[in-house]
């Protein structure tokens, strides 16, 4: 079933467009990674979707309803926001019992383990937490909340490596029982790369990767040896990214090896290297005359078997 | 011990297979379901579910209705049939490769490998129980 639907949406600020025609779905049950760099308009697209932000133009549909200002709709979706304000004299427990209220779906005994394993205290006045107590807050509410459609905007800042694995572990675990909606927007990639089913990279207000994690996987890769020899294997293929030291290049490959690739590789003695999910979103998003220098190298004459 | 290079699911249908070919899961017991395996590897369940369901293609697992997925019988000779198959390409091609950039014969290479046979006499030719 479809939850979200998203239709050429523009939002334009003064004079610069934060989302330039965003076309998406979102499928029930499915946790999305959203990734991009900072000003790309995650949160932008988020905040649009979930009603705290208006759209220029474009189509929105949240449950097959427009979400403004239409309580039926909001009661189901949790947006943890980064920045999250609360009241000034408010403490922990008040967030909670205020979302209690608000989520038909919250589950207390949840909270209170997550509560527990993040050591949150719940007395002080959130005004005086520490960010990474803050974040715990955010992350709390987004999980117990158990809300059809959870978005969490970077929920991990100020959360040491083992409080971050608490909350990917909890979140793994909760999915797995009461399956529903996520997406987590991140610049952690590699630390969610796993978690998440698909991966939508948003650039420049632009969608421009929305597709199955598993399936990015292996999308590229890395030919490393003698330049001549990278340089002749990677004459018109697509070259994201490529650099030397001496006689040696590394280039990396948009597009998946075959056998008859690798075959040829191994001949030519060239090494071939993974390319994680991050370092193929940081080649696909980094702008700059790099792109330029990687279509000229790949014009090189080409030499079969090169010795190693 | 997940490789960046390649699909999930594959490398989580692997890791039940190598549980089954070393025989720590046999057939006819029960196997580790979609949710454990998510657990233990902390990926996507719905990543862990296409494994899963690529081995019962595959016929190296079957469900059973209300209890789970169990090791086919036959699972285990049929899965080191295929690896003896690809044992060729996967392993010793590579291997010639290298010996042969160190300027190594293939008789040579024979001769290492009896030699490390016979100072780790753990490879017994059955290669069954460890």
């Amino acid at each position: 079933m479809t939850v979200v639907q998203v239709t050429d949406l523009v939002k334009r600020y003064k004079n610069a467009a934060a989302l330039d025609g965003v076309s998406l779905t979102l499928q029930e049950n499915v946790i999305y990674g959203l990734l991009g760099r900072n000003g790309a308009g995650k949160t932008t697209l988020m905040s649009i979707l979930t009603a705290q932000n208006f759209a220029t133009s474009g189509e929105v549909s949240v449950f097959g309803e427009n979400p403004y200002e239409n309580s039926r709709v909001l009661g189901r979706i949790c947006f943890v926001r980064e920045s999250q304000r609360y009241p000034d004299d408010a403490r922990p427990v008040h967030a909670f019992r205020m979302a209690a209220m608000f989520f038909p779906h919250w589950n207390q005994d949840l909270a209170d383990e997550l509560i527990d394993a993040f050591q949150l205290p719940m007395k002080t006045r959130i005004k005086k937490l520490s960010r990474g107590q803050l974040s715990a807050v955010g992350v709390i509410i987004g999980l117990a909340s158990r809300a059809e459609l959870t978005f969490f905007d970077e929920p991990y800042l100020g959360l040491d490596a083992v409080a971050r694995q608490i909350f990917y572990d909890r979140l793994l675990a909760d999915y797995a029982e009461h399956p529903r909606t996520i997406v987590l927007s991140s610049h952690l990639i590699d630390e969610v790369a796993d978690l998440i089913e698909r991966v939508i990279v948003i650039d420049r207000g632009r969608i421009i990767l929305d597709e199955e994690t598993d399936a990015v996987r292996g999308r590229a890769s890395t030919i490393i040896g003698d330049a001549v020899a990278v340089d002749a294997f990677t004459a018109g293929r697509e070259v994201l990214h490529r650099e030397s030291l001496g006689r040696v290049a590394s280039a990396t490959l948009l597009g998946e090896l075959d056998t008859q690739d690798r075959a040829q590789l191994a001949a030519s003695g060239l090494e071939v290297g993974a390319v994680s999910l991050q370092q193929l979103i940081v080649r696909l998003t980094q702008h700059d005359a790099e792109s330029s220098v990687a279509a000229s190298a790949a014009a090189t004459t080409p030499a079969e078997g090169a010795r190693r | 011990m997940i490789d960046e290079g390649r699909a999930l699911f594959v490398q989580i249908a692997e890791s039940v297979e190598d549980s089954i070919v070393d025989g720590s899961l046999p057939e006819d017991t029960r196997a580790p379901s979609t949710n454990e395996l998510a657990a233990f590897y902390r990926i996507n369940p719905a990543t862990a579910a296409k494994g899963v369901n690529m081995l019962v293609e595959k016929g190296v697992l079957v469900k059973r209705r209300g209890i789970g997925m169990f090791v086919a019988a036959g699972a285990r000779e049929s899965l080191r049939a295929e690896r003896r198959a690809a044992f060729a390409a996967r392993f010793i091609q590579p291997l010639l490769a290298e010996a042969h950039t160190l300027g190594l014969s293939a008789d040579e290479l024979a001769a290492m490998v009896r030699d490390q046979a016979a100072a780790h006499p753990t490879s017994t030719p059955e290669g069954g129980a460890r």
